[in-house]
This record gives C-alpha cells, structure tokens and sequence, in this order.
C-alpha cells in the first residue's frame, strides 16, 4: 500500500486550510440563517455582458486564444485604464489575461521570488498571499494594519520591515476585509520608501472600482518612478459581477509581464475563451452598470455601518470594496466565538476577523453584497446578540 | 478606538443632486419603502428626506404611487390593448386638446405622444376584449381629429415599468473560500 503520506509535497501538507469553509457548510444546512460571509457581488452579471458571451458561442469562437489573451481584449483593457485611471500600458507588451486576478497574483510571485526572499504582506488581507509565498519558497513576512491608521500601510511601518532579503511587497487596497483604502498621498509615501530599494511590488487592485469617497482611485504604478517595479493586478469579477466567469489580469514591465505569461502559458494555456469575450462587451459598454451597482453598494455601506454604531460597536468606515469590519473587542469574545455562538443563536454567519491575519482578532468581516432587506434582517440578529452578551 | 466620519457629502452637494438621488432610490425600489431607509441609504436624516419628498410632491416633480399587479395571478380579468392613432392636429392646439378628450377616459392607462408612423400611442384597459374593441369603436375612432385606430392585443405581460413579473433570481452563490 502506497503511503501517500511520505509522498506529498510537505510544503503544501503545512498549509492549513481555511477553518472558514467547515463553518459556512453548517451555515447552508441551517434553515433561515442569514449570511454576509460571501465575498462576491449578488448581481448577476449584466445582461449585455452575458449575451455577448453567448453569441461568442453561437458564432463558434470555441478555440484557444493567444496565451496572453485576445488582441481586442487586451487592447480593450488598456483603453480602460486610461480612461478610467489615467495609466498607459502596451497591450502588445505590458497585459497578461489571467484566470481571475488570483493567478496573476500566484504567476508574478513564482516569477520574482527565490527560495528565502521575504515578501511584505499587510494583514488583515485576503487569505492568498501567504500560501502562495509560502509555495513559491518566499518567506511572508507580516504588516500589522491598525483600525486607527484606517488600515492604511503607513511608510514608518514598511520601513521596519524591510531587510537586505526582501523582495516584494503586496499592496492590497481597497481591501479586504476591511475596506480600507490608500489615498493618493497614502501611496506617495510609501513610494517614497520604496525609491532607493529594489523592491517590487504587487498591486492587488481588484476592488479599484468600488470607492465610496470624493477622491478617485490611483493605481500603484501611476506614482512617479513606480511603474518599472510594479505589476497591478485587476479583474473582471468585483467590478462588473463577473466571479463565475473566471477573468483577470495583470499590467507590468514588459520584462515581468513576458516571464508571467510563460507560467500561464505552461499551466494554463489561455484565459476561458467565452470569458474573454464577454469582458470585451463589459469594457466597451457597461460604465453604467458598474456605476449603478457601485451606487447601490454605497446605500448598503451606510445602513450597514450605522447598524453596527447604533449597536454600539466600533465601527471603522470603509471606503471600498463591499466589507465593513467591526470592532467586537467590547463584546467579551474572541472573533471565533463570537462567530460560532452568532451562527448558534441567531443564525447569522460572518467570517471572524482573525482568518485575514492574526491582527484581525477582535473584528469581524461582514459582506454588504446582499440585498438591503437581508442586511437588515442579519443588523437586527447581530444587534440582539449583541445586546444579550454585552459586558 | 472608535472612528466617526460621517458623510455629509451629499448634503453639501446640493438640492438638485439629493433629489435625485431620493427619486433613483424611489424610482427601482420595487417595495414601499419609508423615509427612514432612504436616509440610511443616502446618511441623511429621516427629517430631511420627508421634507425633499413632501417638496417633490408639492412640485408634481412625484406624480403618484402606484403599484404592480399581475392580474394574471387573480380571478379578475383584465385585458390590455396597445391602440396606435394617427391624428389630424388641430390649429393652434396641436395634438394636446385631442390628447386630452382622449386621456380623460378611466380606461385610458397611459397616452404617449410618439414620433414615427403614428402619433398618439394609448394603453387601455379593460374586462374583456370586446369592450375594449367596442370602446375604441365607439369612443375613439368616431372623434373628428382621428384618421386612423391599429389595436393590438396584450397576450402576456413580461415586463412593466422595469420589474419582471415572473422572476425566479436566487441566491446561488456557493459557499467558496473568501
């Protein structure tokens, strides 16, 4: 008998894995329980978006296409970015279509990471970048956020981190969980540290859309001096609801774009036909869309943060992406029991702050994709139980 | 710690702009929705928005409630005929007198003025397809300015005033981690 024990790879064997899916599996049994765990957009994806992937297939476009993506596709999402955020690439050159922003994001960190370099990671973050580190043979070295720095990385904290073994460091605003966002002046300052190193950085953008504040987005490369050390990643499943359709991509120096187009083109081939071109029909006519959901994501952000106020919690107020991160310190309990005994008693799930990195503890992450009805339902819940437990 | 930023953004903006926001939120809310949610959604007062939409109605900026049914789901019958008439224009009055005589009747539901083949585009309602043939018979068709009537039957209704009627959207997102 093969003992496959012996046989794995024990790097991957160490990963944990996340404690959050056991949870949210007794979640679905549970009849009218509430969920705000979901980390994806409830629309569905524009109808424009959607037809134009069906008539892809009615005419036949069922082939491969180039590893890098189609030419239009490519072409399309630099147009995009000009527009929308002022930032030039090559669509010859400078774009990999990735499976999802998450492979762009696994692809740059095989490329540029070599057994014991050190990669900065900001926590509380999306669960990703460890794993993946930790798998490319890179040694995660944590950036604790703090609630009253907004969550925002600050220079003074990404300058203690930083060794002669440091190689990469992910900037992973608007965030999740918490929702925060790094201003332009924000990034200034960390591009400042950043000038005299030979850091790369990795700009998980993928939240780039959903900003609720005056100020517009700024995209990581567009800081001076920034782009040559800089690959962003961005995507089509937060912005225009496009999770299922599993459709990425990444904008960097032709120099790293070409080595991550060769890990794609080894593991993956090419980025889902029919997706691709979907998200050129999403490019060329879904502003509107994207905006309309953006608007209503905000009246959620707000009934949901005056919720948790109003229940007299700490509550940080997010700027992006489709989380709020309440502070339950005041409550008595870890983040895991207030989650476990949350799911017991009043049927509402949440995902417990700590599963986004240690500093996490003492927060929980709730999803306002949902409809204004279930927020207020699942507010009502959590208010209660608040109320019950409060010390 | 504890961090208050209230938004006062939209207050600040000015009264065109908070209107609209109020008649957006009004305009896709399928459910009757208070003034109390409006406010969250737009972190303003409950006082405020009362008093934007008091104003609005005042204006006939807000013509009127009304709400959606399918008839279909009920044992009364309603049938729904789209009426296309071509008009001869009155001198000085335009299309508007005849308009008029004609969207004084209760059957009478909507009454467009179009561009195009025809010029009056009238949705009625009635019980049964003969009074509604009988009305465009007798009531419409007989008035000096009207040249034409093209009655068209509703068969089934999919879609009004932006809801569908037969919508099964669930929830299907899976459980998926993060």
């Amino acid at each position: 008998m093969i003992d496959l024990d012996k046989l794995v790879s024990p790097v991957v064997d160490a990963i944990p894995p996340s404690g959050i899916r056991k949870f949210f599996d007794i979640a679905a049994e549970m009849e009218d329980a509430i969920s705000l765990g979901v980390g994806e957009p409830d629309f569905t994806t524009p109808w424009a978006i959607r037809e134009a992937g069906i008539y892809s297939l009615e005419k036949g476009e069922t082939h491969y296409t180039a590893n890098a993506g189609l030419m239009e596709l490519r072409t399309e999402i630099c147009r995009y970015n000009k527009r929308k955020f002022g930032i030039e690439y090559d669509p010859k050159t400078e774009v990999l279509v990735s499976v999802g922003g998450s492979e762009a994001i696994d692809a740059m960190i095989r490329c540029v990471v070599n057994p014991g370099d050190e990669v900065l990671i900001p926590e509380p973050s999306f669960v990703c970048y460890k794993p993946l580190t930790i798998m490319a043979g890179g040694v995660p070295v944590i950036i604790e956020t703090k609630e009253e720095d907004n969550f925002r990385l600050l220079p003074h904290q990404l300058k203690e981190k930083i060794t002669d073994k440091t190689k990469l460091l992910i900037l992973p605003y608007p965030n999740n969980p918490t929702g925060g966002v790094m201003s332009r002046a924000d990034m200034e300052a960390i591009a400042e540290v950043l000038r005299d190193t030979n850091i790369l950085v990795l700009s998980d953008e993928i939240y780039g859309e959903l900003r609720y504040s005056d100020e517009p987005h700024t995209v990581f490369s567009s800081i001076e001096g920034m782009r040559g050390r800089t690959v962003v990643v961005n995507g089509f499943s937060k912005a225009f609801a496009m999770t299922g359709w599993r459709l990425g991509y990444a904008l960097g120096p032709q120099r790293l774009i070409k080595l991550m187009t060769k890990v794609h083109q080894f593991g993956i081939m090419s980025s889902p036909t029919t997706s691709q071109y979907a998200a050129i029909e999403a490019l060329k006519s879904c502003d509107n869309d994207v905006e309309e959901m953006c608007r209503e994501y905000n009246y959620r952000r707000r009934c949901i943060v005056d919720g948790f106020r109003e229940m007299g919690l700490s509550c940080f107020e997010p700027y992006g992406a489709f989380y709020v991160f309440p502070c339950i310190k005041s409550v008595g309990m870890t983040s895991d029991e207030f989650c476990i005994k949350l799911l017991e008693e009043e049927k509402v799930a949440v995902v417990p702050g700590n599963a986004f990195g240690e500093c996490g503890e003492g927060f929980i992450r709730c999803s306002y994709a949902y409809s204004i009805e279930k927020i207020q339902e699942a507010l009502k819940r959590i208010g209660k139980f608040v109320e019950r437990h409060k010390k | 710690m504890c961090i208050f930023i209230f938004e006062v953004k939209l207050i600040k903006k000015g009264d065109g702009i908070v209107m609209e926001e109020i008649l957006n939120i009004l305009d896709k809310e399928k459910d009757n929705i208070s003034r109390a949610k409006i406010a969250q959604m737009l972190g303003m007062e409950e006082k405020e928005v009362a008093a934007y939409i008091e104003k609005m109605e005042k204006e006939n900026v807000i013509v009127g409630y009304k709400t959606i049914v399918n008839w279909d789901k009920t044992d009364k019958e309603v049938v729904t005929a789209l009426i296309e008439l071509r008009i001869t224009p009155q001198r000085g009055e335009g299309f508007d007198k005849v308009a008029e005589r004609i969207y004084k009747y209760p059957q009478v539901k909507s009454l467009y003025l179009m561009s195009g083949a025809y010029d009056l585009a009238v949705t009625i309602e009635g019980k049964s397809m003969k009074e509604v043939a009988l009305f465009v018979a007798q009531k419409l068709a007989p008035m000096d300015s009207i040249i034409s009537t093209a009655t068209h039957f509703v068969l089934k209704k999919y879609k009004e005033e932006g809801i569908v009627f037969e919508d099964d959207e669930k929830d299907t997102r899976q459980v998926i981690t993060l």
